[in-house]
């Protein structure tokens, strides 16, 4: 997209070039995703103790952004579009963060 | 693409900058590719206030999770995870040929876009069916909070064959807080999947009279944007509402 005139940088600014995600790239993900759900239903029946919330979890938030990036296109647009999507996750582990550090240190129990 | 370049000579002359050929560029931007950027750009915004929506949820449940734990632990037993593994499946396999339809759209093959937006269909209905047996088997074991909500199974587990810690009455009843919290979020989600599956029939309509094979693909990715969102929710839910409460040692 570069070979023409753009002085002002208005036609593209953000230099995002389009990119066709193969169907190639779109199985090796959703193959990905099964086995990771297996892995997780697997995880559930071995007992972890305090781990095995953490681990499903964490299993979750890697489909997730595994979906984000390839199923989403994320991996291949613009930084705008990147930002926009960091800065929602960012935002609610901000007010889930500030939530929770007001239950925690209130005086529950006590009733 | 080629318009692109078309429309990059405005800056040189204002007043009369040339128009794009295709049907779907629209006059108030400068390129189809900003035009496009901009339309994704405004799905995430949309995208954003839902992770908002359900976040609030999910931190509803975290909260009462850590307060009613007990009842928490005794009400997610009850739930299938047979069931809830199969449907996982069925919703990834769902936005994997939604997945396979945004690239149908972009190298414009018009049969196997309707192809794989219907199979994305089918597979939304089978997710809604197993959710429908999955809510049948609450409605008769009265485990839907409210009124007639049975708490029996939670007080007297051995009595049904449950392996379960007998819970004291008063903390039997916070098992309805557990239900309450399943049926609004896996409610929420589903709502969402019957939204997307009528957005699905308009699409599949269009696509069907070759709108989205000629180089005009955001309907299509934009779409697969929210439907690849409601696959996410169900990703964070199947781990809380169906297996971290599992204790395989007893």
């Amino acid at each position: 997209m570069s070979e023409y005139h753009d002085a002002a940088n208005v036609t593209n600014p953000e230099h995002a070039e389009h990119h066709i995600v193969t169907p190639m790239t779109y199985t090796i993900i959703f193959a990905t995703l099964l086995t990771l759900t297996a892995v997780t239903v697997g995880a559930a029946f071995v007992d972890l103790g305090i781990m095995n919330p953490v681990i499903a979890l964490a299993i979750a938030s890697v489909k997730g952004v595994v979906v984000i990036l390839f199923f989403m296109h994320v991996m291949y647009q613009s930084k705008l579009i990147k930002m926009t999507v960091g800065a929602g996750f960012f935002t609610f582990l901000v007010l889930l963060t500030m939530t929770l550090s007001d239950y925690i240190s209130r005086a529950w129990g006590l009733w | 693409m080629d318009n692109a370049l078309v429309a990059s000579h405005a800056h040189t002359h204002e007043e009369e900058h040339e128009h794009v050929a295709l049907p779907q560029h629209c006059h108030h931007f400068e390129t189809e590719q900003q035009q496009r950027e901009a339309g994704t750009f405004g799905m995430w915004l949309f995208l954003l206030t839902e992770i908002m929506f359900f976040g609030g949820l999910f931190f509803a449940y975290l909260l009462y999770r850590n307060w009613y734990h007990d009842a928490f632990v005794a009400a997610s037993n009850q739930l299938s995870i047979k069931l809830g593994a199969i449907n996982t499946a069925v919703l990834i396999g769902s936005g994997y040929f939604m997945a396979l339809g945004v690239w149908a759209a972009e190298v414009r093959k018009k049969g196997l876009l309707v192809l794989f937006l219907v199979i994305t269909t089918v597979l939304g209905f089978v997710f809604l069916g197993i959710k429908y047996v999955e809510y049948h088997e609450k409605w008769e074991k009265h485990h839907i909070p409210g009124e007639h909500f049975d708490v029996s199974e939670f007080v007297n587990p051995q009595a049904y064959g449950l392996k379960e810690t007998p819970l004291a009455p008063d903390m039997a009843q916070k098992t309805q807080v557990f239900f309450s919290l399943y049926f609004a979020m896996t409610g929420m989600h589903a709502l969402h999947m019957i939204i997307g599956i009528g957005l699905l029939f308009w699409l599949i309509w269009r696509a069907n009279r070759g709108e989205f094979s000629s180089g005009y693909v955001a309907p299509i990715e934009n779409f697969g944007l929210y439907w690849h969102f409601v696959d996410i929710v169900w990703i964070f839910l199947f781990p809380l509402l169906y297996l971290i409460n599992r204790h395989p040692g007893s």
